[in-house]
């Protein structure tokens, strides 16, 4: 099929990203979510190591359910609740506990899979407050780190779940 | 767990797990990696790339491209304005494939429009009429074959001959080995940023690379700029593991910038990440073990052929250290090594992680467990009886001056505990094929298996390898300045702990990495903590130096009577005492050194010389559960131990042990480009796979050997390459032991276990 010939349907949506409404003039239909959130919005926090839903990096909530967001076409998120990265509640240190427990932990090293593993680490810990390894395993299953081997991020997911428990 | 304590450390100075000044940033999705980049008025880059892996280009048809709204500019090799070709090496690759293509992917034009779909769409509308050639694909027909590139097809073939050549063993074994493609994989995709000077004189380029200078030395050139009109900055790197070490779009980027005017961006899919770095060799390799009854090595005999692909990029480097370590890190009084790094159309290959010594790692590891057999030992033992140690000579010649704790990593790794057999749980999870639910615990079966490697810690033979790094205190602040790439490894945890050791502030601005001051060579060869690491501490040295002079002259006192501390400079009696940065004033102290590792020589005509600055080892001990019937590995566990020098960041450490340590065990169990014709078949992360949470088990680590290296800056070797290097053949063994297959690839594919 000859693409270039395809007429690009424009289209004019609002999307909810953090508690804030903005507008997308006339983007692309066939936008992804991430690529709008990086690119027409400004907020790059969620990342593009894939783009096919492998990797995990743009992991993003839409309402309370954490998706890929290279796999969301963005005008099809109109109404839903985008939650990323920068729109994690912070404690008293600025971070989230999740967050925090990644620096002081050293889970971090290149960085790149750090935001969509927060998100998918927060997920987990909302609905389950004490996983076992195994049930963390799983959780993070569909974030690929290429640095770390994952011990250091097991270590502040422990951590994490530990301070939850006894807070 | 270690030889030697570390003196306390205060926190944040060397010794300490200091975080990273990043860590936050990363966290809060703040940091702005290069494919986070944005400029006003920026256009968007997408590169054409060829469908085959050898082909003639007859003609290409630019119109169609033009007919679509939103494209701005399209270059190809004619609009490159001076050097033709750039190399990491030697200069043999085209900017753009001009009349001839040698690899899948090879780049043909790059356009720039106001969109990054547009551009896409651009690319795919150009019609290239190509007069398709068979491929050269077989790195062993590719040494005689008719070359495929005018500097012909050979990049480097290498002998070492050591000892007497004619001595045979009491026993005999031999084998041949393979290794696939592996590619590195890093997470954050090829991209950047160029952004032209007005009128079109200069250009400045944000992007992800291993080695600043490096691509800036290529790059100008091949724009027809002098060097300080091409400035090349460093932008937020998502992993490099050596596939960043080479220039991919930077001059296309550059060329689109100053044609139109406007900054462009680019960044790749992980299909263009696929074609558009380089991959570790993949290796055929023969060997010929001779030994006495007793397991005594006498003699190693190998031949080794490396496919570098369509390319130079860094393979004669990259065989170099295939050779000088191919027999492993054994007492080998005679060998006979030849090596070969050959040019294919298969996609070029260069740097990756441990850098020729995971191949030949996997081939003479494989082989000290055939020995084992051979003489009735036992995997730890046959290693035992031939270790190499300080002082011992290597096969190029060499002394081995530097650590070498190679029995204390065999033994911690000997006694650490095994883990618990759960494959009769009912745990499916922790079965082979896991959430599969396929393996049935009765055909499970457990194996496990060792191995030890070494490589060396920064270039060898001869290369003039330096860093450069400066320390400046004025204008109210303490700051330090390198050109070291940080590509997620913690260099800048550790220069800033560096800093504050030798100056006694806290309080430290690292600057940006740019090519504003002279090279720090690259990040690769574990290099950085030693060279960068020492220009960062020789720089602040100076300054101390100085500041301690200014504060003699200007209070009369001896300079022994004068110290900085908690950043302060006083008199050791109290006479004196105010901040560092009150003191300068408004003076400005500012010191730039180069630092320099001992002198290395070239290897002879017969591959001896002395080569090498530092060696470092590290050991592993693989347990697996294996399901027989259905080719399925479960790696359980990886024990590890790793001669690390003085540790400067525990915490960082760790994480370099454990990383390394899961792309060793993706190369066993997992990674492989597959290649038909040249042509790579699984450029996707849905198709290539690397360790999930699922796959990776614990990397426990049973020693690390943190003894001061000689002539390292705070005595502390490189620990990046060497936990990827012993890893991959602990699992093939543990595999082999669990099968009793012989198993003599990497990859081990199911097939390879349920239909060998």
């Amino acid at each position: 099929m000859d693409t270039t010939s395809l007429p690009d349907e424009l289209v004019t949506y609002t999307l909810i990203v953090n508690g804030t409404t903005h507008t997308v003039d006339a983007g692309w239909q066939g936008e992804s979510l991430l690529y709008v959130l990086r690119e027409r919005l400004g907020q790059p926090a969620a990342k593009n190591a894939c783009e096919q839903g492998e990797c995990g990096s743009c992991s993003v909530l839409l309402d309370e359910r954490l998706v890929c967001a290279c796999l969301v076409m963005a005008a099809s998120a109109e109404g839903q609740r985008v939650t990323t990265v920068e729109g994690l509640a912070p404690t008293d240190s600025g971070l989230s506990d999740v967050q925090a427990a990644f620096v002081q932990a050293g889970a971090v090293q290149c960085g790149f899979c750090t935001p969509g593993l927060v998100m998918a680490v927060h997920d987990l810990l909302d609905h389950t407050p004490s996983p076992t390894d195994l049930e963390m395993r799983e959780a993070i299953s569909g974030n690929l780190c290429r640095c770390t081997g994952y011990g250091r991020i097991f270590e502040a997911i422990k951590n994490a779940a530990a301070a939850r428990m006894n807070g | 767990m270690s030889a030697s304590t570390t003196s306390a450390a205060v926190h944040g100075r060397v010794g300490a797990s200091a975080a990273r000044p990043d860590g936050v940033a990363k966290v809060t999705g703040s940091f702005e990696f290069s494919s986070d980049l944005h400029a006003e008025s920026m256009l968007w880059a997408h590169v054409l790339r060829s469908p085959h892996a050898s082909a003639r280009i007859v003609s290409i048809d630019f119109s169609p491209a033009w007919k679509i709204a939103g494209v701005q500019s399209i270059v190809t090799q004619d609009d490159v304005p001076g050097a033709k070709v750039y190399g990491l090496e030697h200069p043999d690759q085209p900017v753009f494939a001009h009349d001839v293509v040698r690899f899948y992917g090879e780049p043909i034009a790059a356009i720039a429009a106001d969109h990054p779909e547009t551009a896409r769409r651009a690319a795919a509308a150009i019609i290239v009429n190509y007069d398709v050639l068979e491929p050269l694909i077989d790195a062993e027909q590719a040494i005689t074959a008719a070359p495929i590139h005018p500097d012909g097809n050979i990049f480097r073939h290498l002998v070492i001959r050591h000892g007497d050549q004619s001595v045979t063993g009491e026993v005999v074994v031999e084998g041949n080995y393979e290794v696939g493609m592996q590619d590195q994989a890093f997470l954050g995709p090829e991209s950047g940023l160029a952004i032209p000077e007005d009128g079109g004189g200069g250009v400045d380029l944000h992007v992800s690379t291993q080695w600043l200078h490096s691509d800036l030395w290529q790059l100008a050139p091949c724009l027809g700029l002098p060097e300080d009109k091409v400035r090349v900055h460093l932008a937020g790197v998502g992993g490099a593991f050596g596939a960043r070490e080479d220039v991919s779009m930077h001059v296309h980027l550059c060329l689109l910038a100053l044609k139109t005017g406007r900054p462009v961006k680019i960044v790749y899919s992980r299909l263009e990440s696929f074609l558009g770095h380089v991959h570790r060799h993949p290796a055929r390799m023969w060997y010929r073990h001779h030994a006495t009854r007793d397991g005594i090595l006498q003699r190693v005999e190998c031949r080794l052929v490396f496919d570098g692909g369509a390319y130079m990029s860094s393979s004669r480097a990259v065989i170099a250290n295939a050779a000088c370590f191919a027999t492993g890190p054994y007492r080998v009084p005679s060998a006979t090594v030849d090596g070969w790094a050959v040019r294919t159309n298969n996609p070029t290959c260069g740097a990756m992680r441990g850098f020729g010594a995971v191949q030949t790692c996997y081939a003479h590891e494989s082989q000290m467990d055939r020995l084992a057999d051979a003489c009735g030992l036992d995997a730890v033992e046959i290693r035992r009886r031939n270790l190499i140690r300080t002082g011992d000579t290597c096969i190029t010649g060499q002394i081995l001056d530097g650590t070498a704790p190679t029995d204390q990593l065999l033994a911690w790794l000997d006694a650490y505990p095994m883990p618990a057999d759960t494959r009769g749980t009912d745990e499916m999870m922790a079965r082979p094929g896991g959430a599969g639910r396929t393996a049935d615990a009765h055909h499970v079966k457990r194996g496990v298996g060792v191995a030890i490697g070494w490589k060396n810690i920064a270039f060898s033979e001869g290369f003039d390898d330096f860093s450069t790094a400066s320390c400046t205190i004025g204008g109210g602040r303490v700051s330090i300045k390198s050109a070291c790439a940080e590509v997620g490894q913690g260099f800048v945890t550790i220069a800033l702990q560096i800093a504050r050791t030798v100056l006694g502030v806290d309080d430290i601005v690292l600057e940006p990495a740019d090519t504003f001051i002279g090279s720090a060579g690259s990040t690769s060869a574990s290099r950085q903590t030693w060279m960068s690491g020492g220009a960062v501490m020789t720089a602040c040295e100076a300054v101390r130096a100085q500041i301690i002079a200014l504060a003699s002259e200007r209070w009369t006192v001896a300079q022994a009577a004068i110290e900085l501390r908690d950043g302060r400079v006083s008199t050791l009696n109290g006479d004196h005492d105010e901040p560092v940065i009150t003191f300068v004033g408004n003076d400005v102290v500012h010191q730039v050194v180069e630092y320099r590792h001992r002198p290395t020589c070239a290897l002879d005509e017969n591959g001896q010389g002395d080569a090498h600055v530092s060696w470092a080892f590290a050991a592993h001990r693989a347990v697996v559960d294996v399901d027989c019937d259905l080719g399925l590995v479960r790696v359980v566990e990886m024990a590890t131990t790793q001669d690390t020098g003085t540790i400067l960041n525990p915490q960082h450490v760790i994480g370099q042990i454990e990383g390394g340590t899961a792309q060793g065990v993706g190369l066993a169990v997992m990674e492989e480009i597959v290649l038909d014709h040249g042509r790579v078949r699984n450029p996707s992360f849905t198709d290539y796979l690397i360790p999930t949470a699922l796959d990776m088990p614990h990397v426990r680590i049973a020693g690390l050997y943190d003894q001061p290296e000689a002539g390292a800056p705070f005595g502390a070797k490189g620990v990046g390459e060497p936990p990827t290097i012993s890893s991959t053949p602990a699992v093939a063994a543990a595999i082999r032991a669990a099968t009793g297959l012989a198993l003599p690839r990497v990859p081990v594919r199911p097939q390879d276990i349920a239909l060998p």
